[in-house]
């Protein structure tokens, strides 16, 4: 992955298994606070907010919708970078 | 005169004067000290209107210390002071001349006690700022960008002022105060203070010169501009339900740009505007917490904001550029400034314990308490956006994502003692929210840190990231190209400047047309002129005297006719 840097020693991200443990340990967290929601009574200035896992829920649709609209959104939008300069 | 009856603002303004007299350490001494004597003058202020001035028969108050303005003064002075810690590295004078005349400028305006002395303060920061932009490193688009900024702040400047005549003249007082928009000259000074808040549509400037100002210029432009807009409109328009919607699209817009803009100090400015967001619908709500929530907002921004900025600025400095599709694995050289960067990303996500999450907690509260379901949907949607671009995509492509092979020396101390400030107090108001909200305007009673709060904003959070996690682990996630995104500024960068040329060629063509027929016929109009005028011609015979005096008849009988009709 270093090819530029071959005396450098390899730091823990640069090996496949630890991010693909980070990967995972997110998954975990995610299932750790839906289950915290069972001790903790959730309560909110909207109706809607006392739903099981709300919050988490909207987090995850708002964010994978923000990024699949702003994706067909660059289809569009996209320029080359000296667009402007060019004028 | 006692140090009290002078603004704080002129401090740094008078002594800003000095900057370039002096030499090497000398200076950096002096950079460091001058905004601790204006912490200082701060401290000795007591509430009341001071340095009143006659002026064509108008009281003008230079000097008015209430809370509000106390509030957005503290922020403004430990900004300047964060910012000129960061500057000491640049050899010339130039930039901390002007930034130190734009933080003063600034913090005059929020002093100001009348349209006014608002209005030249607000001027001022314009001109002074304009400087920040222009040394940025591609001189041609910096010089270009830094035009485009200085055209809309003069404009918003001079709807003040169009603003501040009309009040004056329909109700004899300059003072500022609620303007509300049914006010004599209340929507000019509504669109003036607009403009400089980057609302929707007259946002462009943002984006447009941030990105291209001097590594120090963006720390010290993130602070001031538009934040002396969202107090002007705090302390001016507090309760306009407009604000309300343009503040709610103000949060929700710059987040798609900000997900797919390769220019990471672009993302910030469109994350910048998407903070303001939050702020402008504080004000529209109007409630005391609410407007709370915007004062303390303000506050936490300042500092992460200018903190991530400083973050990317260093990475600017050292590496040259801070294209997401060039840097990477960053980490490795630079660690502090990574752990500085995972700060201020923490802290605009509103991650527990971190600064965001006691302020902006606030104004979303205040949207579910006064029954805004909508607007409270789409902060919460800003609030997962905001985490997902600021939060996440910043630190991941700067300093990990792929490993770009780049490697550079950390950033230099002056910079890592600045973040090192910032960061501090992030974490501090974050674990210890009571000094802020001591600060605010009005009293507090507000608890960010029950369970049932700090679990939703986790699960808020976490969730998000996994969505980031997903999508980058399946590839969906759109990479970081190079490229630019046409925003609203292409109406007048090229459509306008299209329209422009075509009419200039229009007008030209019709003007050379003219010319030609006038050319072919200049014969035909020669004989007409002399026609007329030879002796026996239409225009040079003469009359007889009795014809005149039909005429003259006929004239009056008309009018008789006229008079009698009426």
């Amino acid at each position: 992955m270093n090819a530029p840097h071959p005396n450098e020693t390899p730091r823990w991200l640069d090996r496949a298994e630890n991010v693909r443990k980070i990967y995972y340990s997110v998954w975990i967290a995610c299932g750790l606070l839906l289950l915290a929601e069972l001790f903790i009574d959730k309560h909110g200035e909207v109706e809607i907010e006392h739903f099981f896992g709300f919050h988490g829920f909207y987090g995850l649709i708002a964010c994978v919708v923000l990024v699949l609209a702003a994706k067909l959104l660059r289809c569009v939008l996209i320029r080359p970078e000296n667009y402007y300069d060019d004028r | 005169m006692t140090i009290a009856e002078i603004s704080p603002g002129l401090t740094l303004i008078a002594g800003s004067l000095l900057i370039p007299l002096l030499p090497g350490r000398l200076r950096s001494a002096y950079l460091v000290l001058l905004p601790l004597l204006g912490l200082f003058h701060l401290s000795q202020l007591t509430a009341g209107d001071f340095g009143v001035v006659q002026f064509i028969g108008q009281q003008l108050v230079t000097l008015r210390v209430d809370r509000w303005s106390m509030v957005f003064g503290w922020i403004f002075m430990i900004a300047t002071l964060i910012s000129a810690i960061y500057a000491l590295h640049v050899r010339s004078p130039l930039q901390a001349t002007a930034g130190f005349l734009y933080a003063g400028s600034a913090i005059g305006a929020v002093f100001a006690g009348d349209l006014m002395t608002l209005f030249v303060y607000w001027e001022l920061t314009a001109i002074t700022s304009v400087f920040l932009v222009w040394a940025g490193g591609n001189r041609q688009t910096a010089f270009k960008a830094g035009m485009r900024y200085l055209i809309m702040q003069i404009a918003s400047g001079m709807l003040l002022f169009f603003g501040a005549l009309i009040q004056w003249n329909a109700t004899g007082s300059l003072a500022f105060n609620h303007i509300g928009l049914d006010a004599p000259g209340g929507w000019l000074i509504f669109l003036a203070f607009g403009i400089k808040c980057a609302f929707p549509f007259l946002h462009n400037w943002l984006q447009d010169a941030y990105p291209e100002a001097s590594e120090v210029g963006t720390v010290f432009l993130s602070a001031f501009t538009t934040k002396l807009a969202v107090y002007a409109l705090a302390r001016g328009f507090a309760g306009t339900e407009l604000l309300i919607p343009i503040g709610a699209l103000m949060t929700a817009f710059p987040i798609f740009y900000a997900v797919i803009e390769n220019d990471l100090r672009k993302v910030l400015a469109y994350s910048l505007n998407n903070q303001l967001g939050f702020m402008v619908v504080g004000i529209g709500i109007g409630t005391e917490l609410a407007l709370n929530g915007t004062a303390a907002h303000a506050f936490t921004h300042i500092l992460y904001k200018a903190l991530l900025f400083m973050s990317m600025g260093a990475v600017l400095y050292r590496v040259g550029t801070v294209k997401g599709s060039e840097l990477g694995g960053l980490y490795k050289s630079m660690p502090l400034t990574t752990v500085f960067c995972i700060i201020g990303a923490a802290s605009i996500s509103g991650v527990p314990l971190f600064s965001g999450f006691v302020s902006k907690s606030m104004i979303v509260s205040a949207a579910g308490y006064e029954a805004y379901v909508f607007t409270w949907a789409v902060l919460l949607f800003a609030s997962a956006g905001v985490f997902h671009h600021s939060g996440i995509k910043i630190p991941y492509f700067a300093f990990f994502a792929h490993d770009s092979g780049k490697r550079c020396k950390e950033a230099p101390m002056n910079m890592l003692v600045a973040m090192g400030i910032a960061a501090f107090l992030c974490i501090g108001i974050g674990v210890m929210p009571g000094p802020l909200y001591a600060l605010l305007p009005y009293p507090v009673d507000y608890a960010p840190y029950t369970a049932s709060h700090v679990l939703a904003q986790l699960q808020l959070l976490m969730f998000s990231a996994l969505a980031f996690s997903v999508l980058m682990w399946t590839r969906i996630y759109p990479p970081e190209l190079r490229s630019v995104n046409l925003d609203f500024d292409w109406a007048y960068r090229v459509a306008g400047m299209e329209a422009v040329k075509s009419f200039r060629l229009a007008l030209t063509e019709t003007r050379a047309g003219l010319g030609e027929a006038i050319k072919a016929r200049r014969l035909a109009i020669a004989d007409i002129l002399v026609r007329h005028r030879r002796p026996e011609g239409m225009l040079m015979r003469s009359w007889p005297t009795g014809s005149m005096a039909l005429w003259v008849m006929v004239m009056l009988l008309a009018n008789l006719a006229l008079y009698y009709l009426k």
